[in-house]
């Protein structure tokens, strides 16, 4: 007897994944907001910041770029309420928080790591030519040093964001129903396990292409008009 | 009151002396030319006229500020002291006119159509008006140092230092850059420049230095100092630049 596909089962349940998938862009988004807002300021102190705060952000850089995603969560999702506990706190953050809250501190070590990077990339002069005309330390950062650094990066922080958005899966672990979450709901449900899983697949790979011609789009409108490609540049010598 | 005034100034790097006890003064409208051997620590004195360089001993007064590290007080004696490097060091991601007008929004809190204003101002004395919406990758080493000079300007400096600007410049593409210097001169800005440039240094500058080892070795009126050199440094230096 050979394997007969089934995907009937599986669409008839149709509105539970887009649901899925809704929460999955959710995640994906709000994330990637929260990630990049917490990389930039921890880029910015790790490079400029004073010697503890230095530190400071170093440790929490290298903990959760050393360590499983998967333990992160749990430690988050189930370690937090007993840590409120011994204050005398009362609190259970939902799976869907826990899940945000671990998604983002992660991908914000990452980030940090890639505009660190990029900080450093713009060389000492250009600092040296704004400290000259005056500027404060916090203007050279935001107006010299900044643009052209995360132009710099931008590659890699768009591929991030993608391997961002792949990541959000893991947090069907702890039940939060996201894309993969109402993936696992549905086959348990229809046992329809490949149907189901195989059909995620394709909306995951699909959003990936997506997402990946949106990074593209938003490269090609901020970052070419800033930086005219090298024909331009000999164009204007004639 | 002169613009310039270093005294007793002292600079190391680690364990390396690169000044020596230097006592200097110039007077407003005038032109210091810096010439030496390479590592004699030109870049260096220059550098801490606009606190760039922290001295270790003594005492800079220009265009009317006393330096100090404090950093307001820093940041106001460099709204007065433009600086042009040898890299021209613009900013990539900005256009000239945006390069030149980013100083006078944020430092002088100028609003936009002012700065701009301005911008265009300094960009026609150093004839590159048509480029105002250009990318400094657009323009060629020397189009990219008189912008960096315009850049300087449109702070409406009291003192200009110059490092060796035109070192990094092809030789057809140098004239253009000592132009614009000569023509800031004439219209009366007080300059100090490093300059590898001798006939330049002869021919415009009011007063000649010749650092030898971190010391002013030598220092006198231009024509004095390239036709009778006093020392035998200066003679053998003055020789091999021929
Ligand atoms: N940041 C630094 N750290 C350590 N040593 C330095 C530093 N900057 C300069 N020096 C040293 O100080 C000395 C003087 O350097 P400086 O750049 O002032 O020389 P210069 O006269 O401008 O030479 P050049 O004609 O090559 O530009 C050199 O020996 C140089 O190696
Ligand atoms: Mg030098």
């Amino acid at each position: 007897m050979t394997y007969q596909f089934q995907f009937g089962a599986v669409f008839a349940r149709a509105e539970l994944l887009i649901d899925g998938f809704l929460l999955t862009l959710q995640l994906t988004v709000l994330t990637g907001l929260i990630g990049l807002i917490l990389g930039l300021s921890c880029a910015v102190i790790r490079t400029y910041g004073p010697r503890p705060a230095r530190m400071a952000v170093a440790t929490y850089v290298e903990i959760f770029r050393n360590t499983p995603f998967l333990v992160q969560l749990f430690l988050i999702f189930f370690g937090i309420p007993e840590i409120g506990k011994t204050f005398g706190l009362r609190w259970l953050p939902s799976p869907y928080m826990a899940g945000l809250a671990a998604l983002s501190v992660n991908i914000g070590a990452y980030a940090t790591e890639i505009i660190r990077a990029g900080l450093q990339s713009v060389h000492r002069s250009q600092v040296e030519a704004a400290e000259s005309l005056g500027l404060t330390r916090w203007q050279v950062i935001r107006y010299v040093i900044l643009p052209p650094a995360l132009r710099n990066v931008y590659p890699a922080l768009s591929s991030e964001f993608i391997l961002l958005m792949l990541g959000t899966s893991v947090v069907s672990v702890i039940s939060v129903e996201e894309l993969t979450g109402t993936a696992n709901l549905i086959q348990s449900e229809t046992y329809r396990t490949f149907e189901t899983y195989a059909l995620i697949w394709v909306i995951y790979f699909a959003l990936a292409l997506v997402l990946k011609g949106i990074l593209d789009a938003i490269a090609a409108r901020f970052i070419g008009r800033q930086k005219p490609p090298p024909a331009a540049a000999g164009a204007a010598h004639a | 009151m002169s613009a310039l005034a270093v005294s007793g100034v002292s600079k190391r790097f680690g364990s390396l002396q690169v000044l020596r006890d230097i006592n200097l003064s110039l007077e407003k409208g005038q032109m210091l030319a810096l010439i030496g051997r390479s590592g004699s620590g030109k870049s260096t004195l220059l550098r801490c006229m606009n606190g760039l360089e922290r001295i270790d001993a003594g005492h800079i007064t220009i265009g009317g500020h006393a330096l100090s590290y404090a950093p307001a007080a820093l940041r106001r004696l460099r709204q007065d002291v433009g600086i042009v490097f040898q890299a021209y060091n613009l900013f990539p991601h900005l256009t000239v006119g945006r390069n030149i007008m980013l100083a006078p929004r944020l430092v002088l809190r100028w609003p936009s159509a002012r700065a701009e204003a301005r911008a265009r101002e300094v960009l026609a004395t150093v004839g590159l008006s048509e480029k105002f919406d250009a990318y400094p990758n657009q323009l060629s080493g020397g189009q990219q140092q008189r912008v960096a000079i315009a850049r300087s300007l449109a702070m409406a400096p009291q003192v200009m230092l110059f490092d060796e600007v035109t070192s990094a410049l092809d030789p057809e593409l140098t004239g253009e850059v000592l132009i614009t210097m000569e023509n800031l001169a004439r219209s009366g800005m007080t300059m100090v420049l490093v300059t590898h440039e001798m006939s330049f240094a002869r021919s415009i500058a009011h007063i000649v230095a010749f650092m030898h080892d971190g010391r002013i070795h030598e220092i006198a009126p231009a024509k004095d100092l390239f036709a009778r050199p006093r020392t035998e440094e200066l003679r053998r230096f003055l020789s091999s630049t021929l």
